[in-house]
C-alpha cells in the first residue's frame, strides 16, 4: 500500500489503487478500475507535491463512491429523479441534467469528465498552483492562474492517435475543461462521429456535451453502418438495448455532410445555451468547427481542411 | 440483461462488469476470453511508451505506490529511490555505525538499507572471455604491468576464464604486485580496458562487455559448437553440395564423410586422412597445437592437418570444404588428377551454408564478475553483533547488493558474494593505497529484523533526508535487468 498519502486518510485507501510517478518524475499517475488519470501541476515544488498528495488521497475511493451508487448512475436522468450522495455522482447529475427533458441520457455520459474535476478541484484547494490538469483518458479538467496557458492537441480519431490541430486554453477564458467522445472511444455511442471535442466551462459539462453532440452525428437507416445493442456487447451497459455504432462503411460526401451538419446544429444550440464554448466534430476525414470565431480559445483547422492548395 | 449466460463477472474492481465472450470490462484491461478472466496486454499504452523510449515494465507488476514527494525527480524510473552505497564513505574503525543506515517505506513495511562502501582485501574478479582461440596453458600467470595479478583457469563452453586478484596477489607479493593488482581490478571492474599478457601465451585486451582483443585481433563470434557439433548442425545444408567437410577446431575437428551424421545421410567415404587422435569415427583431438588461427588451433593453412588422400577411394574433382567452428575461416578445394586438393573459390551453394555457421554464433564478449568477501570486520558497521548479521543474510532476511546489483552469494561461511560489474552505476569502484578495493555494499532488511539482530537503529534516518536536501547526491537511473532491491526484500517476506 502507499507508503504516504496524506497520514490521515490511510484508513480509507484501497489495495487497488496505484497511486505513482511517471517516469519522467513529473507527470502523476492514477489508477484505479477503469479509472486511469494523468495528473500533472506546475508551480513551486512544494505546492505541486501538496497538490499531489491531495490528489492522491482524494483518488483513492473515488471508485468505491461511484460503484455504491452505480446503479443510479446507470439509470435515464430524469429531471426531478433524487440526487445521489457522492461528490462525484453529483458533479456527473449535474452536468447531464441540461439535457435530461429532450434525450436520453444517463449520468455516466459525465462519469470520466466529473473525476477529473473532483481531483483537480482537491488539488487546487490545497495548493497554490500556476496551472495544473487532469487528464482522464483525453477528458480533461484545467486550472490555470493569471497569464497562463495550456495548448490541448486533439485526435480526428480516438483510436489512432495523430494531430488534427491544437487548441489554446488562456486564463482568461472561460473554458476549464475539454472532452472528446466517438464511437471508436472507450465508451459506446449511439452516433457516427469519429470524434467530438468539445470545450467547455468545466470537464463534466464538457463531456457530456461531447456525447450529446456525437449522438447527434448522425445517420438513421444508413446501411453502411453497423449498429449492435448494447447490452449484447456489455449486458450491464448504460445504454441497455439502445444500437449503438460498431462500424461505418465509406459514406458518400453528401451523406457525410448531412450527418455533420446534423451534428453541428446540435452543437450551435448548446452553445446558444451557453454549455459548451466551442466544438470540433469529424467524421471520415472532414471536420466541422462550431463556436471557434467568437471564443479567444479557438481550435486550429489543420492545414488540409483549408485547402491544399501547393500540392 | 445481466443473466447473460455466457457473460461472467469481473470482480477486479468495484465496477463488477458482465463481460461477454471476446470482450474486455469497462477498465479495457480485464476480458472475457472463452469463458475464462483474463489480464490483457495493454500494448497500446505500451506502443507509446516504446515510441518515447521510456523503459518498459511488466503491466501492474512494477508499479509502486507513491510516498508523496518528488525526490526522484525524472531520473528513478517508476516511484522510488534506493540509495546505492557508491560514494557513500566507508567508517574506520568498522565499529563505528556505517555512514548511510536508511529507512523507506517499501508496502507499508518499514525497511532499512544500510549503506557502506567496504574496503575489500579479500576480492577479485573473474573473467570470461568468448573466444575459442587458445590463451595460454591452463595455469598460467597472467600479467599486467609485468606484475602477476592472477592466472588462466579452466576453460568452459566456447571461453576462456581468467582469475585475477584475490588476497595473495593483493597482499602476498611485492608492493608493486599488489598495486599493479590493484589497478588491474578496479579498471576491470569499472568497466575499462585492461590489456594482459598470459605467460606463453597471448596478450589480451579485456573490458567487460566488449569483445575481446586477442593478439592484436578483435575477436567477433563465438563458435557454434565443437567441430562435430557443427558436423551435426548442418550436415543437412551440405548433403549434396560438396562431397566432404573438415570443421577445424583445437578441441574436436569434424569430418563429414565418417561422422555419425554424415554416415546417416549416406554420405560416401572420400579417403580423406587426418592428422590428429581419432576419438570416434569422425570426430578428431589434437590436429594441431593450440593457437590463435582457424578455429583456436595455431594453422594458417587447413591443408596441413591433412594427410594424403587414400586414392582407392577418393576421385579427382572430389570438392572438400574446410571450414572453421566460427564460420570465420574456410576454405574450398577440388581434387586435380593426382587427387592434391587445389583451393578454389567457395562455390554459390556453400556461401549460404557458412554464413548460417556465422549467424548462429553469439558476439563474443568479455565478462567480469567482481567477488568480494564481507564476512569480516565491515559487518560491524552494521551491527552490534556481526556474526548476526551473517546469518542474516544466510536467512534471507537481509538482502545484499553491490551498487543496487544483485549478487550471488557463496554458499558456506562468510558473505562471499559475486555481482556482474556491467549492472553497476558507473565508476562504482575505488581503492585504498593500502592496496585494497573499495566496493559499494548495501545491506536491506525490515527495520523490526535490523533492530533484532543489535543494528544501529538510534542512526537510522529517512530517505527524504538524504534524498533531498544534499545536491552531492547523484541520481542515476536503475539498470534495467536488475531487480528493485527493496522490492525483493520485501517480496522475500511476504512468502
Amino acid at each position: 500500500m502507499a507508503a504516504r498519502v496524506g497520514d490521515e486518510e490511510k484508513e480509507t485507501m484501497n489495495s487497488r489503487a496505484q497511486i505513482r510517478l511517471l517516469s519522467d518524475g513529473r507527470r502523476l499517475h492514477l489508477h484505479d478500475g477503469p479509472i486511469d488519470l494523468i495528473v500533472e501541476a506546475f508551480g513551486p515544488r512544494e505546492e505541486v507535491e501538496a497538490a499531489y498528495r491531495a490528489a492522491a488521497s482524494r483518488f483513492v475511493t473515488v471508485l468505491d463512491e461511484l460503484c455504491r451508487e452505480l446503479s443510479l448512475l446507470r439509470s435515464p436522468c430524469v429531471p426531478d429523479d433524487p440526487w445521489p450522495q457522492g461528490a462525484v455522482a453529483r458533479r456527473m447529475v449535474a452536468a447531464v441534467m441540461p439535457y435530461a427533458a429532450e434525450n436520453f441520457i444517463t449520468p455516466m455520459a459525465a462519469v470520466a469528465g466529473a473525476v477529473a474535476e473532483e481531483i483537480l478541484a482537491a488539488m487546487v484547494a490545497r495548493a497554490e498552483l500556476l496551472r495544473a490538469y487532469v487528464n482522464n483518458g483525453g477528458d480533461i479538467a484545467l486550472d490555470l492562474s493569471a497569464a497562463q496557458t495550456f495548448v490541448i492537441g486533439m485526435v480526428e480519431r480516438p483510436d489512432r492517435p495523430s494531430l488534427l490541430g491544437t487548441t489554446t486554453v488562456r486564463a482568461s477564458d472561460p473554458v476549464r475543461g475539454v472532452a472528446t467522445s466517438g464511437w471508436r472511444g472507450r465508451s459506446f455511442s449511439l452516433g457516427i462521429a469519429d470524434a467530438v471535442t468539445v470545450l467547455a466551462d468545466r470537464a463534466a459539462a464538457a463531456d457530456a456535451a461531447a456525447t450529446i453532440i456525437a449522438n447527434a452525428v448522425d445517420l438513421p437507416g444508413n446501411p453502411a453502418i453497423v449498429r449492435v445493442p448494447a447490452c449484447e456487447l456489455a449486458p450491464d451497459s448504460d445504454l441497455g438495448n439502445r444500437r449503438v455504432t460498431q462500424a461505418v462503411g465509406e459514406l458518400k460526401l453528401e451523406d457525410l455532410n448531412q450527418a455533420l451538419a446534423q451534428g453541428a446544429r446540435t452543437a450551435r444550440r448548446l452553445l446558444r445555451m451557453g454549455l459548451i464554448r466551442s466544438a470540433a466534430l469529424s467524421l471520415q476525414g472532414e471536420t466541422r468547427i462550431v463556436g471557434a470565431v467568437e471564443a479567444s480559445s479557438t481550435i486550429a483547422t489543420p492545414v488540409r481542411e483549408r485547402g491544399l492548395v501547393h500540392a | 440483461m445481466a443473466n447473460d449466460a455466457d457473460a461472467i463477472r469481473c470482480d477486479a474492481c468495484p465496477v463488477l462488469c458482465y463481460i461477454k465472450p471476446g470482450r474486455t470490462g469497462s477498465c479495457d484491461r480485464y476480458g472475457n476470453h472463452e469463458g475464462k478472466l483474463v489480464r490483457l496486454d495493454p500494448h497500446v499504452v505500451l506502443e507509446r511508451a516504446l515510441e518515447r523510449g521510456d523503459s518498459v515494465v511488466p503491466f501492474l507488476e512494477r508499479a509502486r505506490d507513491w510516498d508523496g514527494t518528488l525526490i526522484h525527480q525524472s531520473e528513478v524510473a517508476h516511484g522510488e529511490t534506493f540509495v546505492t552505497a557508491i560514494g557513500a564513505g566507508t567508517t574506520y574503525p568498522d565499529y563505528k555505525p556505517a555512514p548511510f543506515i536508511i529507512s523507506s517505506q517499501v508496502e507499508g513495511v518499514d525497511m532499512v538499507t544500510v549503506v557502506t562502501e567496504g574496503i575489500f582485501s579479500y576480492c577479485g574478479v573473474k573473467v570470461k572471455i568468448d573466444t575459442d582461440r587458445h590463451m595460454g596453458p591452463e595455469c598460467s600467470a597472467v600479467r599486467a604491468q609485468g606484475e602477476a595479478v592472477g592466472h588462466v583457469t579452466t576453460s568452459e563452453y566456447g571461453s576462456q576464464m581468467l582469475s585475477l586478484g584475490g588476497v595473495r596477489h593483493l597482499t602476498g607479493g611485492s608492493r608493486h604486485e599488489g598495486t599493479a593488482t590493484c589497478d588491474t581490478l578496479l579498471n576491470l571492474c569499472n568497466g575499462k580496458a585492461v590489456e594482459l599478457k598470459i605467460d606463453g601465451g597471448a596478450k589480451v585486451v579485456v573490458q567487460a562487455g566488449k569483445p575481446p582483443i586477442v593478439d592484436g585481433a578483435q575477436e567477433e563470434r563465438m563458435r557454434v559448437g565443437c567441430g562435430s557439433a557443427t558436423i551435426g548442425m548442418f550436415a543437412k545444408q551440405w548433403f549434396g553440395k560438396v562431397d566432404d567437410v573438415v570443421v577445424v577446431d583445437d578441441h574436436i575437428t569434424g569430418v563429414l564423410s565418417e561422422h555419425q551424421a554424415g554416415k546417416l545421410l549416406g554420405v560416401p567415404e572420400t579417403g580423406i586422412k587426418l592428422k590428429g587422435r581419432r576419438s570416434t569415427p569422425g570426430r578428431y583431438f589434437q590436429v594441431a597445437e593450440p593457437g590463435t588461427a582457424w578455429g583456436g588451433t595455431d594453422i594458417e593453412d587447413p591443408l596441413t592437418i591433412l594427410g594424403k588422400f587414400n586414392a582407392k577411394k577418393a576421385w579427382p574433382a572430389l570438392r572438400l570444404l574446410m571450414v572453421s567452428t566460427t564460420g570465420e575461416h574456410h576454405a574450398y578445394f577440388e581434387l586435380d588428377d593426382e587427387l592434391k586438393p587445389r583451393q578454389k573459390e567457395l562455390p554459390e551453394a556453400l556461401i549460404e551454408s557458412v554464413a548460417r555457421i556465422r549467424e548462429n554464433c553469439e558476439p563474443a564478449l568479455c565478462t567480469v564478475l567482481f567477488m568480494g568477501g564481507a564476512g569480516g570486520s565491515l559487518r560491524a558497521g552494521v551491527t552490534e553483533n556481526p556474526v548476526k548479521l551473517t546469518h542474516s543474510v544466510r536467512d534471507a532476511l537481509t538482502r545484499v547488493t553491490c551498487g543496487g546489483a544483485p549478487v550471488y552469494v557463496w554458499p558456506g561461511g562468510g558473505i562471499t558474494f559475486m555481482a556482474d560489474v556491467s549492472r553497476m552505476p558507473q565508476n562504482a569502484f575505488g581503492y585504498v593505497p593500502t592496496p585494497a578495493l573499495v566496493a559499494p555494499i548495501e545491506f536491506t532488511l525490515k527495520l523490526a529484523d535490523y533492530a533484532s539482530l543489535g543494528g544501529y537503529t538510534n542512526h537510522v534516518r529517512p530517505l527524504s533526508s538524504i534524498a533531498t536536501k544534499d545536491d552531492s547526491r547523484k541520481r542515476v537511473t536503475a539498470h534495467s535487468e536488475n531487480p528493485w532491491p527493496l522490492e525483493s526484500a520485501t517480496k522475500k517476506k511476504k512468502r
